[in-house]
């Protein structure tokens, strides 16, 4: 017998009793686009305990098809109702799981002031845990320098290549574009007052002073500070952190240690590239733009940047690796074994290094506003 | 055990480079039946399982299931047949973003056919019907045990009410108590609802209290397949060594069809 659709009739009998038929197959694969209408038909079938129920028709049946009818009944079975046997534990399994309405959470009552505290609540929570966790740290290379058996040194080279010499290609194309946009644009204004000269000053106090750690920093923050919290991430989805503590192998010690370490060596390092690559640059486009010739350019940046400038540029640089590391770890410690919290965690290590990095140099700027300048 | 067969693998050959994994290899099952594959490390029972969910594509050969060529046929139709089986992962593949009620309620809303509280009723049937409290709906799958992500899966795999279900190692990792009631919670609800199931695993005790038919694969093809006793009366050396070494025989002598022998 070929299956039919699903159908729902209403006949009176004899001593004017209705009986509901319903006929056909009502399993999930023909009720999935006929729903809402078997749904109206069945409510249209009048009140559950006044009719005789016909299911022995029903040539397909499943849990779906029995919810749906089980529903219109009100949840309770009509005192006259004719099913096939093997029909029955349908209606038994919608009967034994009796779904529990559950409450709605009460509203706060005041939403803002909530989330307020609770903002209050978390930043405090995540830099108490980075001081930590920073102190942790500290322990850790005191024992490193006592000991020099658990020096990490695999480790730290590893980190120092694929944290610095894997960012020597984009920090330098980066900045390169950087000095020639900034050497255009200045020497527009310039040309206009006739203060050709100044361009090196400008340049010169601008890239080394500001733009190039933060510039090579942001970078950073983006490249290495992700990685490292994805991978300390994952090794806690894959249990890698427990097994390493379990073996006696202190997690801050192995792993965040060297990085921090190679973060705090690399970066001012690359932070130098960075600007060196810049000022090139810089020089490109000034020699374009107003004929000043490399030599003129290179032999006036020392008078017009004082030394203390590289040092300012290069201390920055450690500061911000190892806000950069503390952050990263921190994140990649915190996540928990499923993919969202992967995902968040990573995106809020990048966010708050980058906005960490240039709080800092805010900070610096107004500590040393008045160093530097010939 | 009557009808057209819901799985049917001709010819098929497998090749990673010079690894020959399947060599025209054969292999079916009927509507209801419970087919076990079994096979050593490498013998490519994943992989023959994954070829048959459409998630890998065969060197060579056919598979056809509930008579539509897997690899051949039109995109509209594999959906179709998509929503008529259901997949228990090894490891159960939960989304691990996802509460346990969203879990098995993900399939039912992605038909878009039914609406919040029809499908919160099902979850609920369906949660019931594994075995799993109520309680636990809210879950996250990180914060539950190895024999309770076995059940949620095994809910989301029957959620749309497949006609044929595909386990792989569904006892693997569960401590023997969970194991034994995970395995008969498969076999009620195989009765109950009658459908049909291929199953991969190493496991003797599963295999021996559910299966129907087993298919033993090696030397790159299924050698056998058939009901226990014909299987282990077949001479190879991975049956023997199977079935007849010890942890073998303490699993056979627990055997009904064996008992007469």
């Amino acid at each position: 017998m070929p299956v039919r659709d699903p159908d729902v009739q209403v006949t009176v009998a004899g001593d004017g009793a209705r009986v509901v038929h319903l006929s056909g197959a009502w399993d999930i694969r023909a009720l999935e686009s006929r729903a809402a209408a078997l749904q109206s038909a069945l409510r249209d079938a009048g009140p559950a305990q006044v009719s005789l129920w016909d299911l022995t028709q029903i040539q397909r049946f499943d849990h779906i098809g029995a919810m749906l009818v089980w529903r219109t009944w009100g949840r309770c079975r009509p005192s006259r109702l004719q099913l096939n046997r093997e029909h029955e534990i349908f209606f038994g399994a919608c009967e034994s799981a009796e779904a529990v309405a559950s409450a709605p959470a009460a509203p706060d009552r005041f939403p803002l002031l909530l989330a307020l505290g609770r903002g209050v609540w978390a930043v405090s929570r995540h830099v108490l845990e980075i001081l930590e966790l920073f102190g942790q740290l500290l322990i850790d290379a005191a024992t490193v320098v006592r000991q020099p058996v658990l020096r990490p040194w695999r480790e730290f080279s590893a980190a120092i290549y694929k944290i610095g010499a894997q960012a020597l290609g984009i920090t330098a194309l980066v900045g390169f574009l950087i000095g020639v946009v900034l050497s255009y644009l200045s020497a527009e204004q310039l040309r206009l007052v006739g203060a050709d000269v100044f361009i090196v000053n400008i340049l010169g106090v601008g890239i080394v002073r500001e733009l190039g750690p933060v510039v090579c920093s942001i970078l950073v923050a983006g490249r290495s500070g992700s990685a490292i919290t994805a991978q300390l991430g994952v090794m806690r989805v894959t249990e890698e952190l427990d097994a390493l503590s379990v073996m006696g192998i202190s997690n801050t010690l192995r792993l965040i240690l060297p990085k921090m370490a190679a973060i705090a060596v690399a970066l001012p390092l690359l932070v130098l590239w960075t600007s060196g690559v810049a000022l090139v640059g810089g020089a490109v486009s000034a020699k374009a733009e107003l004929g000043m010739s490399f030599f003129q350019f290179f032999s006036a940046l020392p008078a017009a940047v004082p030394e203390v400038n590289l040092w300012l540029g290069v201390g920055k640089g450690v500061v911000f690796g190892v806000l950069i590391a503390l952050i990263a770890c921190h994140f990649g410690l915190r996540i928990q074994p499923n993919t969202e919290s992967l995902a968040a965690g990573t995106t809020r290590s990048v966010v708050t290094s980058i906005t960490a990095v240039i709080v800092a140099d805010a900070i610096i700027a107004v500590i040393f506003s008045d160093v530097g300048w010939s | 055990m009557s009808g057209a067969p819901v799985v049917e693998v001709k010819g098929l050959w497998t090749v990673y480079g010079d690894l020959v994994v399947h060599r025209d290899l054969d292999f079916s099952v009927m509507p209801g039946e419970v087919v076990s594959l079994v096979g050593g490390s490498g013998s490519g029972k994943t992989t023959l399982l994954r070829q048959m969910l459409g998630l890998e594509r065969p060197h060579r050969g056919s598979i056809r299931v509930f008579g539509v060529p897997l690899h051949t046929c039109d995109a509209g139709l594999f959906k179709k047949i998509r929503k008529r089986w259901g997949v228990l992962f090894q490891h159960g593949a939960l989304y691990s973003a996802l509460s346990v009620f969203d879990n098995i309620a993900l399939p039912l809303r992605e038909l878009h056919a039914f609406d919040a509280d029809f499908i919160r009723d099902i979850v609920i049937v369906k949660l019931d019907a594994v075995g799993m409290d109520k309680r636990h709906a809210s879950t996250m799958p990180a914060d539950l045990s190895g024999g309770m992500i076995k059940r949620v899966a095994l809910a989301r795999a029957l959620v749309l009410e497949p006609e044929l279900v595909f386990l792989d190692e569904p006892t693997a990792g569960l401590d023997p108590d969970s194991s034994e009631a995970f395995v008969k919670l498969v076999r009620d609800l195989h009765i109950k609802l009658n459908f049909t199931v291929v199953m991969a695993t190493h496991d003797l005790d599963t295999l021996v209290s559910v299966s129907d038919r087993i298919a033993v694969l090696a030397d790159q093809k299924v050698v056998v397949c058939g009901r226990l006793d014909e299987v282990v009366r077949y001479d190879h050396p991975f049956i023997r060594d199977f079935f007849l070494g010890e942890r073998g025989r303490r699993a056979l002598s627990a055997a009904p069809a064996l008992q007469t022998n």
